[in-house]
């Protein structure tokens, strides 16, 4: 359970003794309690688990076909887009069309962690200054939220890949792990967006508009593979988020698997936790201050 | 609300020479266009440091089970604010501060309620905010309904509620848990008086069970009946801090519990 506890680990025996004697303690700034964040918000998952799944339901309350709606709205604009797309660049449905749904569905998953985790500590005030917990709570509460949603519009891939078979073969497993990956930097971006938003208020509305950008230099609704001729096509590397889609669209397609977006995703990772952790670290203690 | 520091073997509050400072970034500081188009442009003026306001400066207390403490000082005093450090929200910006234990802060009843959902939804999703598990809630939600007096309504949406009955169950849960260490702050009103007499008991039974009480308030009568030592924060100092009768009587300049008949 999340301490108020401004330490946790660090403690004399203080049974007694009515003088101030405050023992040294790991500062504001300490990767102690940076961890400890994280650690105490991991221990409320009932909490958060809670708040994902109301999160959820509340968006669809009375509505007849309430989280259903998830799957439908998306099954909708992926069935257009594929279409759409699809007869610009004279791609054939079948093929196109669970492209487009599978790109979609890891999309939203990325967007919806960048794009709520900057707003993630502003919308969350009167929690933050009202009850004491871990900020990492809420950034559980906002990742697992997109992974509920995620698993709603997997359905429509399911669906997808039934009526348009595809090649899918045992690297469909690969799925799982990079889905790990997925979550594990949806936390970290949610987290470092989250701490820079909350303190610098421009930053959402510059995010908002960068990932609408981001989406379309996405291979989402065309073919990388078509654009390889042009030589303009190889800045697309340069978009982190093309790494992320292909890693987990090829095993959800059945598509060959190029190692080297792994290899990206995996530095991106590890970069990312370590500039998050350090935000985490420094700014963790501001937070409710900045709200 | 820790629910587990493992072995705690006291509740304790050790608070020594902290301050809290609030930056107040107004619309132009808090922009990155500040931040950025400063740095080019050179130093201009003064703006470019964030104004600071001081809530709270120099405090050191130390408080340890059975301790009863009343709050008091005038409005922007800074009662609040210190609840909060004590609850663990704001760390200090300088000095330290050391709470261990369970911390129940009752600051505003309202948050932490969702008007969408349902007032069984809302006991569960407080009492977990509080530090308790699910199991020990469901465990409560019987208690917590007879004492509410809802009913039925428990299974009604929050937003169909009365503030009445709102308050009636944000005190249900608050007063059915275990803390350590409780931290009250007033706003304890609107609620009937009938009901107001049998929230006192509860609350009187909350503050037995608790370790240390600390109670922010402006009803002398309430602080007489919980607190025995109190503080008297003024300007964000502690000013006084002794036993309860001798600093009302400093606070407002008379024996208050004298005319309370104490």
């Amino acid at each position: 359970m999340a301490p108020p506890v401004t330490t946790g680990e660090h403690r004399t025996d203080g049974g007694g003794s009515s003088a101030p004697v405050v023992p040294d303690v790991p500062g504001p700034r300490s990767w102690q309690r940076a961890f400890g964040d994280l650690r105490q918000g991991w221990r409320q998952r009932s909490l958060w688990g809670y708040l994902g799944w109301q999160d959820i339901k509340q968006r669809y309350r009375r509505s007849v076909l309430g989280p259903l709606w998830i799957s439908i709205s998306m099954g909708v604009i992926a069935t257009a887009m594929g279409i759409l797309y699809g007869a610009l660049f004279g791609e054939p449905i079948a093929t196109f069309l669970p492209y487009v749904a599978t790109g979609l569905l890891i999309w939203n998953f990325v967007n919806g962690c960048i794009l709520e985790g900057s707003e993630v500590f502003i919308a969350n005030e009167g929690l933050i200054r009202f009850l004491p917990a871990p900020i990492s709570l809420h950034i559980y509460r906002l990742v697992w939220r997109q992974m509920l949603f995620f698993a709603h519009n997997l359905v429509i891939w399911l669906l997808l890949v039934i009526i348009f078979p595809q090649p899918l073969s045992a690297s469909v497993l690969l799925a799982v792990p990079a889905f790990v990956l997925l979550v594990l930097n949806g936390l970290w971006a949610a987290m470092l967006c989250g701490i820079i938003a909350t303190r610098f208020r421009d930053i959402p509305p510059i995010i908002a508009s960068l990932t609408q950008l981001l989406f379309f230099m996405t291979p989402i609704v065309w073919s990388y593979e078509r654009l390889r001729t042009n030589p303009l096509a190889a800045y697309v590397e340069l978009n982190p988020v093309m790494h992320f889609v292909e890693i987990l669209r090829q095993p959800l397609l059945g598509q060959d698997i190029i190692w080297r977006h792994w290899v990206i995703v995996g530095v991106i990772t590890v970069v990312g936790c370590a500039v998050s952790l350090l935000a985490l670290r420094n700014y963790r203690a501001r937070v409710a201050y900045w709200v | 609300m820790s629910a587990v520091t493992e072995g705690t073997p006291d509740p304790r509050i050790d608070i020594a020479d902290a301050a809290v400072d609030f930056p107040i970034f107004d619309a132009k500081t808090r922009s990155l266009k500040k931040a950025v188009l400063g740095r080019a442009g050179g130093r201009i003026g003064t703006d470019s440091k964030v104004p600071i306001i001081e809530a709270l400066r120099d405090i050191t207390l130390s408080l340890r089970r059975g301790d009863r403490v009343a709050l008091v000082g005038h409005n922007g005093a800074g009662k609040s604010t210190l609840l909060r450090l004590m609850s663990g929200i704001y760390e200090p910006t300088r000095g330290r501060a050391i709470v261990q234990g369970k911390v129940a802060p009752v600051f505003d009843l309202a948050v932490g309620m969702d008007p969408e959902i349902s007032g069984l939804d809302n006991i569960l999703i407080r009492g977990l905010f509080l530090g308790m598990t699910r199991k020990q809630m469901e465990a409560r939600v019987d208690d917590i309904a007879s004492f509410t007096e809802l009913g039925d309504y428990l299974s009604m949406p929050l937003r169909t509620y009365s503030t009445g009955m709102r308050i009636r169950l944000a005190l249900g849960v608050v007063t059915s848990i275990d803390p350590e260490i409780l931290l009250l702050d007033e706003g304890i009103g609107a609620v009937d008086a009938e009901f107001l007499a049998k929230a006192r008991t509860r609350l009187f039974e909350l503050v037995e069970r608790s370790g240390i009480l600390v109670f922010a308030s402006h009803s002398d009568e309430f602080l007489a009946d919980l607190c025995d030592t109190a503080v008297w924060l003024e300007h964000g100092t502690v000013r006084e801090h002794g036993p309860l009768r001798e600093v009302l009587h400093h606070y407002k300049g008379r024996d208050v519990l004298a005319e309370l008949g104490r």
